[in-house]
């Protein structure tokens, strides 16, 4: 009773303490399956920054769908930096002139200090055999994805099931069509986001294989064991670049630039590509690559740019309202 | 005459129109831009259309479900004594303060094939979550407080003496129950059937956990707001917004206008 | 006290608990078995993290602005409403309504349309150090905006169903409109006001989609219980979601509690 009676004071006490303030703070906008890593790059760059300067700084973080997080900043979410699922999101912001138009040539890579792809979550022992994209339209396989009207990682599922579906038919437009019709037309639950399509195929037992970020699918692995699951690699995928950068209204008038600039700046050191990689994100740096080549598998990538002439073009003609998308939820009659 | 009209009714629609009213026409307003044919072109589509038709039909079921269930709980909490019977009230509440989100995930963990009463309803071949039958289950749940809260206090606040001496004149249980204590609590029953009707088709948080969300079959209208938001398509997003403001204006007052008259008869009679 | 025949009475009472537990019991019990599989070392560790703290704190003060502003203003409503006759009264209910019909996403789009950078007064705000979305005061009021009704329309049949002849009579004998109000049409409102309270607060400490649009989602700083729920679980921290989330449901305990407050005080009087 006693303990009890303590522990509720505790958690009052506690509720109506403030914590320390620190010298200087960043607030870090950025989709949802990277909390983990930047709740540790946030710390790893809060060491080095005092190291450097002396001064103690936070970052904030706030992560979301990436096109509603995109939305938030558009609609004053005072965000330093923004880390999102895809350049489309960005591109959304920079629009409405709070970012320069010419953003993703600021930093290396095309601002994108990591990179994932697509591949597959199945259960053990593959039961339905699935090795690659062809397998997905089979009739009796159950597919899970997000929907890709809501979230990002979806589109990037998408892409690669149409690109795949490109090259296997010369090109054919009208095959692809019909081939990532055939795909959805398996999918049986769509959720909101990533995340919550992980959970229909792990814990709600729906499906036989879920499509999902390469580090997304190993993170599932880690927290939901992998004697339940495993990944399968696709012949061939997309090189997902989640790309990052400074959101500059807000910088200068809050006066952080110099300190968001050396956070986005640290995202590429070899520390900070170190904890990219052991949160199962492809690293840029070279170095930090070969020592983790073993962990990623080895897969055949394709960019958004060759197949799709970037994310703008792709945005419309698959994902806006009435594209190719939509079309393929058309009611036949 | 009691005195205080004017103030409470002056300060009631200035509160309404701050709160309400002028953020709603700031909606009405960015639905406007479309103009007259672009609205109709975003509403009249097939998509939108099934959306809205799965949305208000199934809030009606809900809702004429839950005036059952309510009626149900309302009655048994108020007229009868028995072990755990503030446990049961207390309950009640539970769909108001959980967060609708939660809600979803603890449906869909008991409804999913895998979870207990989904495999339950699996044995005699019925599928609940991810199909239309589990929005239905949720929109049950979030809306069920309304009927039973509503009811409650004017149940309570009945005279029992008019229903003893209708008793002594020979009145059987059920005739008193259709003559003296229906027509009391009808608008309150009306008022929760009208307020969880309302609350359900707005639903959002829980229902796409359960839903499956396919377009065409279990797609519910809010969802479609929000994929058309996340396509920076605000206008397109606030016209959907408004058709089922202006859907959910006409039925709530068409329930308001029956229950002032079924006072008045009431009164007259 | 009520002259239903047992075998009645005794099936109602079984139907509701059957009713109450498929429907509200199970979720609970499934929210609370989680919550609780790694044991109550964990569970007390998962409410004493520092942001979950501040997610608690941030939705007390949401919860009591939110209330204590709809009260007043219910109360005046259902004064108007209930004891006066006049033109366009159901249209008003109707408005009074509305916010329960439109779903939480467009509940917080309209703070969005109004006060955002793109919005109607965004701009004007902007370099005034003012900040009303993704900050305290957008998350208030749209909590306000969805917990709008409650009061009124907890009280509203309440009163209409009690009459105006208290009143009339407290009002010839000389008492003021505030006499009236605290001496004769309170203690008789009591039990609806009290649910009102009670259902107000409980959707307002549980609402998630309107908040979930004007808050930003900031870690220790705009996230409310409902929104931390949402993201514990989406960091695969399901016991520390499933933990704070049972912590909302505990206000059920609060109604329980008031509820036994009030009947103690009824035999006491």
């Amino acid at each position: 009773m006693f303990r009890r009676t303590f522990l509720a004071f505790a958690a009052v006490s506690a509720l109506f303490s403030t914590a320390a303030l620190a010298d200087s703070e960043l607030l870090n906008v950025s989709y949802d399956p990277t909390r983990e890593l930047y709740q540790e790059l946030n710390t790893a760059f809060a060491k080095d920054w005092q190291a450097k300067t002396g001064e103690a700084i936070t970052i904030q973080q706030s992560h979301g769908g990436s096109g509603k997080q995109a939305r938030a900043v558009i609609d004053g979410l005072e965000a330093d930096v923004v880390t999102l699922a895809l350049a489309y999101d960005i591109d959304a912001i920079a629009k409405k002139g709070l970012i320069a138009a010419d953003w993703q040539k600021r930093l290396a890579d095309n601002s994108s200090p990591y990179t994932s792809t697509i591949v597959f979550l199945v259960r053990k022992g593959n039961p339905k055999g699935i090795k690659d994209w062809s397998n997905l339209t089979k009739q009796g396989v159950q597919v899970i994805t997000p929907n890709p009207k809501t979230s990002g990682g979806a589109r990037w599922n998408y892409l690669a099931a149409w690109a795949y579906a490109l090259h296997k038919n010369n090109k054919d437009e009208t095959a692809a069509r019909s081939f990532v019709g055939d795909l959805f037309r398996n999918v049986p639950v769509l959720d909101t986001g990533a995340r919550g399509s992980t959970v229909t195929f792990v814990e709600r037992g729906i499906g036989d294989v879920l499509l999902a970020w390469e580090n997304e699918a190993f993170l599932a692995l880690k927290e939901f064991g992998n004697d339940k699951f495993e990944i399968v690699v696709p012949s061939e995928s997309i090189l997902a670049e989640p790309p990052v950068t400074v959101v500059d209204k807000v910088v200068d008038a809050k006066g952080t630039r110099k300190q968001a600039e050396a956070y986005l700046n640290f995202l590429y050191t070899p520390e900070a590509q170190e904890i990219v990689a052991k949160n199962f994100y492809r690293p840029r740096d070279a170095a930090v690559a070969a020592k983790y080549k073993d962990a990623f598998p080895k897969i055949s990538l394709f960019t958004i740019d060759d197949e799709f002439g970037g994310w703008k073009k792709a945005q419309e003609t698959h994902f806006a309202d009435g594209g190719i998308f939509d079309q393929i939820y058309k009611p036949s009659n | 005459m009691i005195p205080g009209f004017g103030l409470t009714l002056g300060l009631t629609l200035m509160w309404l129109s701050l709160i309400v009213l002028i953020p709603l026409s700031g909606l009405v307003l960015k639905a406007a831009t479309l103009g007259f044919s672009g609205f109709f072109d975003t509403i009249l589509t097939a998509r939108v259309l099934a959306s809205l038709k799965l949305s208000f039909g199934l809030s009606l079921i809900a809702a004429a479900i839950n005036l059952v269930l309510g009626l149900l709980i309302a009655w048994v909490l108020v007229r009868y004594e028995f072990p755990l019977r503030r446990i049961l009230g207390a309950m009640v509440d539970i769909p108001f303060a959980l967060p609708t989100a939660v809600a979803g995930i603890a449906l869909t963990s008991l409804y999913a094939p895998n979870g207990p009463l989904g495999w339950l309803f699996g044995l005699i071949g019925l599928k609940i979550a991810f199909t239309p039958l589990g929005i239905l289950v949720a929109l049950i749940f979030i809306g069920l407080p309304f009927v039973v809260r509503t009811v409650e206090p004017v149940l309570a606040d009945i005279d029992q003496a008019t229903e003893e001496a209708a008793a002594c004149l020979g009145a059987t249980r059920f005739a008193t129950f259709r003559r003296i204590i229906l027509p009391a609590i009808l608008p309150a029953l009306l008022t929760g059937f009208a307020l969880a009707f309302a609350r359900a088709v707005g639903e959002y948080g829980s229902v796409i956990f359960i839903a499956g969300n396919l377009p065409m079959v279990s797609e519910i209208a809010p969802l479609l707001i929000v994929i058309k938001l996340e396509e920076f398509e605000y206008e397109q997003a606030t016209a959907i917004a408004v058709a089922m403001l202006l859907a959910s204006l006409v039925l709530l007052f068409l329930i308001n206008v029956l229950q002032a008259w079924g006072r008045k008869r009431q009164g007259t009679a | 006290m009520n002259r239903d025949p047992l075998p009645i009475r005794i099936l109602l009472i079984a139907l509701a608990f059957l009713v109450m537990a498929l429907l509200i019991g199970l979720p609970l019990v499934t929210v609370f078995a989680q919550a609780l599989s790694k044991g109550w070392g964990e569970y007390v560790l998962a409410l004493l993290d520092k942001t979950t703290l501040s997610a608690i704190r941030l939705t007390l003060i949401t919860a009591l602005i939110s209330v204590a502003v709809n009260l007043v203003f219910g109360v005046m409503a259902a004064w108007a409403i209930a004891k006066y006759e006049f033109k366009g009264k159901s249209f008003l209910l109707t408005l009074i309504d509305l916010p329960f019909s439109v779903s939480p996403v467009i509940a917080g789009l309209v703070f969005v349309l109004m006060f955002g950078l793109q919005g109607w007064f965004g701009p004007a705000l902007q370099g005034t150090g003012i900040k009303i979305i993704f900050a305290l005061p957008g998350i208030v009021l749209a909590t306000m905006f969805v917990t709008f009704p409650f009061v009124a329309r907890e009280l509203i049949p309440l009163m209409q169903e009690q009459g105006t002849e208290d009143e009339e009579a407290a009002v010839s004998l000389g008492a003021s409109g505030f006499q009236t109000f605290f001496r004769v049409t309170l203690p008789n409102i009591k039990w609806g006001l009290v649910y009102g309270v009670l259902l107000c607060n409980a959707r307002a400490m549980g609402e998630f989609g309107a908040v979930s649009v004007v808050s930003g989602h900031i870690r220790g700083k705009t996230n409310t219980m409902p929104l931390h729920v949402e993201i514990l679980y989406n960091e695969y921290n399901f016991t520390a979601a499933f933990a704070v989330a049972s912590l909302l449901a505990l206000l059920a305990f609060v109604t329980l509690a008031a509820q036994s407050l009030l009947e103690w005080k009824k035999g006491h009087a």
